[in-house]
């Protein structure tokens, strides 16, 4: 069983609540490469979860796995008290789990407010006749999402490229746009797939600070994969380690630091 | 300069998401709409009907058909003949079955029934994709062709295996046959061009049409965030057929009154929409009319000029015209795949700032 109950208190003080998401003895496997190992962790309600590792440690497969998008060959997927069958990835959107991706995944030849708007497709009821009526209940949903979705073009500060097909932008804002995308689904529990790769140190802050903005004013979920350091460790909550499909550490960003085995996975060990 | 959109505020959501969000853009629309519903009926003879004003609207629809299955969907189809076809037989084998309903409801119905034999043949698209979908909507483009041809039952048993349109009216209107008038013909096939353009317009800039967009542009991605690709991809096939079917029995019942069916909806005729479609712009409803515009005119605009006003003779303009359009089709896709939709879309964007680009 669960413990939903119980309140985690964070080394910098911050209270977190329970389980939300839990992972147990997931091993996934393709074909005779096993990408993860047997890991269990947990997600809390409301902190900033980290998952790091070397290249090719598993980290994209494991967020894959929350998503939805591959099916472990082992193990249980809990998300809020309950077991998770095995379903598609728009049935792991409806239950409200929202993502970005590591090589941005935007619809290239939609603008930015069509993109985002795409965020909000588990709210919309209308059927495909009423959408081509408009009149009425088409354009009363549209109207409503736009205003959800305008919030967060607000939040994000992308106001000024709201018409602008994304295939103009810069990478940078492309980055933000995907992330106003997957905020303005609402989620429960939004995965973040290095969302600071090939960033400099301005878009870095940036980033960071809508990733903390986020979790602080939605009390959003997150859990996110990145490979600056500085970065995790500022950032995160609680952090899991994993290199080559295991987990090899699991803890507030103080234990993980000194954790041996991570130190040796980063560092190197000698072999002698 | 004398396009533009400065002081044109929008205090709403609603007034931001309509169609022609600019006032020019606007009123054109409505003065379009006027002179095509209020003036043209009043001047159009047999001639402008039959040679240019018919087949523009019906291809018009077929190619908004084939624009949101390519265009918005990503799914490419060289089915269109064939859908088309089923279009027109379901329309004959309703106007024989039930000679006293009106042809509007005929109409429609054709295209429902093509809207469900399309969903059937989009069931490969959940699998295959690009050029292998391509080849598979083939496929359907020649077993319908050949299913009409050898099914005597679909041609009602006729000793010719032609489908012949019988007289059918609109509100005592003649609308088919050798007798129907050019202006209720044209109004005709009009307000079906007016109904699918505004319907298409709806789908597309709402919910659907942005999951159709989404699994165009990345299907992984779409699927993640909550997309539905088995229901998007019929949802655009079953559309798609809808107009396409219309557009068929609106070709045959009200154009051209007498269809063989591997003449007139054979693959030259898949191929024909398609090119529409790709030269008037993929992804853009307006593409398709100036898509449609395009190739109807060019023939008679060749003919006129090669003909009429240079002497020439009557077949080297013919050949010369396959010749043109070839090297056409080869243009756009090299300098701009996005079509005449493009080209006036840059023409808008630079005519904002005209006569100062700086």
């Amino acid at each position: 069983m669960l413990d939903n109950s119980e309140e985690y208190v964070t080394e910098d003080g911050r209270k977190i609540g329970g389980v939300v998401m839990e992972m147990k003895n997931i091993t996934l496997r393709f074909g005779g490469v096993v990408a993860i190992k047997d890991i269990s962790f947990d997600i809390r309600e409301g902190e900033i979860r980290a998952i790091i590792g070397p290249n090719g440690a598993g980290k994209s497969s494991m967020l894959n796995v929350i998503s939805g998008f591959y099916v472990p060959q082992e193990g249980e997927v809990w998300f809020h008290g309950s077991k998770r069958p095995p379903m598609r990835p728009y049935d792991v959107a409806r239950q409200g789990i929202a993502r970005t991706f590591q090589n941005i995944a935007l619809f290239e030849g939609m603008s930015v407010l069509d993109n985002v708007m795409t965020g909000r497709l588990n709210y919309m009821k209308t059927n495909i006749l009423q959408q081509a009526i408009w009149r009425g209940k088409a354009e009363a949903e549209e109207t409503k999402n736009r205003e959800a979705v305008e919030k967060m073009i607000d939040f994000l500060e992308i106001q000024h490229i709201r018409k602008t097909p994304v295939s103009r932008l810069p990478y940078g804002l492309k980055k933000r746009v995907e992330l106003a995308r997957a905020l303005a689904a609402e989620p429960k529990l939004l995965l973040l797939d290095e969302p600071m790769a090939g960033m400099n140190v301005e878009e870095k802050e940036d980033m960071s600070r809508f990733i903390l903005d986020v979790n602080d004013e939605f009390g959003t979920t997150i859990a996110l994969i990145e490979h600056d350091m500085g970065v995790v460790m500022d950032l995160s909550d609680r952090v899991v380690v994993m290199d080559y499909g295991k987990k090899i550490g699991d803890g507030t960003p103080h234990e993980v630091r000194n954790n041996q085995e991570v130190i040796d996975a980063y560092l190197g060990v000698s072999h002698d | 300069m004398f396009y533009r959109e400065a002081g044109d505020f929008k205090v709403s959501y609603r007034d931001d998401s309509q169609t022609f969000p600019i006032k020019f853009d606007r009123y054109r629309y409505y003065v379009v709409l006027a002179v095509a519903f209020g003036i043209i009926p009043f001047i159009i003879n047999d001639y402008w009907a039959n040679a240019l004003l018919l087949p523009f609207l019906i291809y018009a629809i077929a190619a908004i058909g084939l624009n949101i299955l390519v265009g918005y969907c990503g799914q490419v189809s060289l089915g269109t003949g064939g859908f088309m076809a089923v279009g027109a037989y379901a329309c004959y084998k309703l106007m024989t079955a039930f000679p006293d309903v009106s042809m509007f409801i005929h109409v429609l119905l054709a295209g429902g029934i093509t809207a469900i034999v399309g969903v059937l043949f989009g069931l490969p698209s959940l699998r295959i994709k690009g050029f292998y979908l391509a080849v598979a909507t083939l496929a359907a483009q020649f077993f319908l062709v050949w299913l009409f041809n050898r099914v005597p039952w679909f041609y009602n048993y006729s000793a010719s295996g032609q489908i012949n349109a019988p007289e059918r009216d609109v509100f005592g209107i003649i609308i088919t046959g050798p007798n129907a008038p050019a202006w209720a013909t044209y109004l005709f096939c009009l307000i079906f061009l007016t109904l699918c353009a505004i319907l298409a317009r709806n789908l597309t800039r709402g919910t659907t049409g942005r999951t159709w967009m989404a699994i165009r542009d990345m299907d992984i991605a779409a699927e993640i965030i909550g997309v539905n690709p088995l229901k998007a991809k019929l949802t655009a096939f079953a559309v798609s057929s809808f107009f396409v079917g219309i557009a068929g029995a609106l070709f045959f019942a009200v154009y051209l009154g007498a269809v063989e069916v591997g003449e007139v909806f054979g693959i030259q005729k898949s191929f024909l929409v398609l090119f529409m479609v790709i030269i008037g712009g993929l992804g853009s409803i307006f593409g398709s009319f100036a898509g449609a515009a395009f190739l109807v005119l060019l023939p008679v605009v060749l003919k006129v000029v090669g003909v009429d006003v240079l002497g020439w003779p009557t077949d080297i303009v013919a050949h010369l015209q396959l010749v043109i359009v070839g090297a056409l089709i080869v243009m756009f896709l090299i300098l701009e795949p996005h079509g005449l939709a493009q080209l006036w879309r840059v023409a808008k964007e630079k005519l904002r700032l005209w006569p100062f680009p700086h």
